[in-house]
């Protein structure tokens, strides 16, 4: 039995220009002490996925499908008992750390606060366990630094807290979205690592979502690459990024700026962009590829027949019509 | 800490000597000659003059001014030209009525605003927050001295609960209060309507920050997100705009204060206007504006009590 299960999740989006799909039937499943990353541009639903997950979707959001927790669809529990499980089985990192604090608690507080809500401690038990967290998520000083507001610590610090806070009760799953944008590339390594040691210790399940192929393929098992709401390619991550085989993915790894490639050559090579912008939701129709408005090997048949998920092996799949093609191609190559 | 308590003590002095000097200075410019006000239109030249000289009203600005300034730091606030006491001992004599009057529509005010604008904020765009917020409207449209009238009609002159007016004086605290309830809540409808819209405002831009959805991802629910983490965090516009109200409380209460007969600061100042009791408006109003710079020096203390961020940026 898988941990969590998700099963033709949509999510619905009320705009002021009509409603759209945000997430288009995305299917997908994960096993205790699994990770997970999610991956794509801004917009193509990926904070949506998460959100619904987690029952947080704003008010002009509506999900549908089914998200199942140990056998339980929270998509039909009410908030009462969606409460119960969140900050308890499933926990949230958001992407801002600055402002996903609250600024006129002190940073123990907060960290107490599921613990005092889920576990029912004494003021003091949760004391004691903020001070714990706050020394296995690396913060210094932990005694001093327990009755700190959040503007006395600097943005690594702050989101060392807010793992703090979502470890605290030890959940099954925890959900990361953007962790480590809003920070210092130097911090950013940090953190990841903070995650990826503190996933192995407890043997949560991970869901870490990022438009950076980087942080993905140094810190989880499997890949799922959305595009505009759906998922184009899923697998293992080493799989995925040995082949590649739908061309929204190479064209993503092709974007991503290289070291080593750049300092050589002079003048640096462009770096490879994908042509065209993210469709606009609502333009989307139910019929083709999405991406084949921007794909080089799009023909009509992408335009007018959704592409199947094409197995490739070891739980390995691409919704391409054209995976014979990219995958006879040179891997990491541009699919143009 | 202590240099933000400094900074709004100073602050404070600054603003209480430009008051004193506007206020003097007005007061100088105004038409009307208090030695013709107490003599009447019959007194001769030479009594106008020795009049004028036994005034002070001879010496020049400047000095009447330093003078002026330097008897208000010894709590010496003049004579009354009409009433020919002390102003002082008169000031004194309404202030028993008037800051019970302002505090208790203060109190009223708050009360009334931040359950209301609560409400509203947690009911947004449902049946509730329109009932609320159409009647603030109709609050904010009331002048208070026509909703004084009303109550009056009301509860005095139809229930016959509560006197149409007069002060019962503090001998009895629990009459005094009752003949003050009606004249502060005519006071507060007016800013309770004002400050609910801010409240519920207030308390909507905060439950849309990011920490709100932290505290729903911990597994807080509605009570506890509003009490827990909202509430504070949405005082701080509250508290700034009440401390400006209660500036136009204290006007409002000169204003009440004649429609219920109260003799407060209000009727004081009403009837030193029309007697050119030069002394007494000088004195009131240096009175009213030293409350009202005090009040909002109060309220930048609760700032930094309710914000730590304040402390530290030295605002």
């Amino acid at each position: 039995m898988a941990l969590l299960d998700v099963s033709n999740l949509k999510v619905d989006l009320r705009t002021a220009r009509g409603s759209v799909q945000a997430v288009r039937g995305l299917d997908f499943s994960l096993q205790r002490g699994e990770t997970l990353g999610i991956v794509g541009e801004s917009g193509c639903g990926k904070s949506m996925t998460a959100l619904a997950l987690m029952g947080l979707l704003p008010d002009n959001a509506r999900a549908s499908g089914s998200i199942s927790l140990h056998d339980q669809n929270l998509l039909a529990m009410n908030e009462t008992q969606l409460s119960q499980l969140r900050g308890d089985r499933m926990a949230m990192i958001f992407q801002e750390p600055m402002t996903s604090l609250n600024p006129l608690h002190r940073i123990g507080e907060q960290i107490a606060e599921p613990l005092r809500l889920h576990r029912k401690m004494t003021p003091r038990q949760a004391h004691q366990r903020a001070l714990d967290l706050m020394d296995r998520v690396g913060i210094p000083n932990p005694s001093q630094r327990i009755d700190a507001y959040p503007h006395q610590l600097s943005g690594g610090q702050r989101q060392r807290v807010m793992i703090a806070m979502a470890l605290a009760c030890e959940p099954d799953i925890l959900v990361a979205d953007e962790p480590t944008t809003a920070l210092d590339v130097t911090i950013q390594g940090q953190i990841l690592d903070l995650i990826g040691r503190l996933v192995d210790e407890s043997g949560m399940a991970l869901i870490l979502i990022s438009h950076d192929l980087g942080v993905i393929a140094e810190t989880v098992d499997r890949v799922l690459v959305m595009y505009a709401g759906r998922a184009v390619e899923h697998g293992p991550v080493q799989d995925v990024f040995a082949r590649m085989a739908h061309p929204y993915t190479r064209g993503l790894f092709a974007a991503m700026p290289r070291l080593h490639e750049g300092v050589a050559a002079w003048p640096r090579p462009a770096l490879p962009t994908i042509a065209g912008i993210v469709p606009d939701l609502h333009d989307l129709t139910d019929h083709g590829c999405a991406f084949a408005p921007r794909c080089s090997l799009a023909d009509p048949r992408c335009g007018a027949q959704t592409p199947p998920n094409t197995a490739l092996g070891n739980d390995h799949a691409a919704a391409c019509w054209h995976t014979d093609q990219t995958l006879a191609e040179k891997i990491g190559g541009q699919p143009a | 800490m202590p240099q933000f308590l400094l900074k709004r003590f100073l602050t404070l002095l600054a603003t209480l000597f430009a008051t004193s000097v506007i206020v003097f200075l007005v007061l100088e410019i105004l038409p009307g000659d208090p030695a013709l006000m107490l003599l009447g239109v019959d007194a001769t030249d030479e009594q106008l003059a020795s009049l004028r000289e036994e005034l002070g009203l001879n010496r020049p600005a400047f000095t009447r001014y330093v003078a002026w300034t330097l008897g208000l730091l010894q709590g010496d606030f003049g004579m009354s030209y009409s009433y020919k006491v002390p102003v002082a001992g008169l000031i004194v004599e309404r202030l028993y009525l008037t800051y019970p009057l302002a505090i208790n529509a203060m109190a009223i005010t708050m009360l009334l605003a931040l359950s209301l604008g609560i409400f509203a904020a947690s009911r947004h765009n449902k049946l509730g927050d329109v009932l609320v917020m159409t009647l603030s409207q109709i609050g904010i449209s009331i002048p208070s001295f026509w909703f004084g009238i009303l109550l009056v009609l009301l509860f005095a002159v139809h229930l016959g609960w509560f006197a149409a007016g007069g002060f019962a004086g503090w001998s009895n605290p629990a009459a005094g209060y009752k003949s003050l309830l009606l004249p502060s809540l005519s006071l507060a409808v007016v800013q309770a309507a004002i400050l609910t819209r801010i409240t519920r405002s207030a308390v909507l831009e905060v439950l849309r920050e990011d920490f709100v959805r932290t505290a729903r991802a911990k597994g807080l629910t509605g009570g506890a997100i509003l009490w827990g983490h909202v509430l504070r965090n949405a005082l701080i516009p509250v508290i700034t705009v009440a401390g400006l109200l209660f500036g136009a409380l204290l006007t409002g209460a000169i204003v009440v204060e004649q429609v219920f007969s109260l003799p407060g600061l209000g009727r004081l100042v009403f009837q030193a206007i029309s007697n050119r009791d030069i002394e007494v408006v000088k004195a009131v109003v240096i009175l009213l504006a030293f409350t009202v710079v005090l009040v909002n020096f109060i309220v930048d203390l609760l700032y930094a009590a309710i914000d730590p961020r304040l402390k530290a940026a030295d605002v």
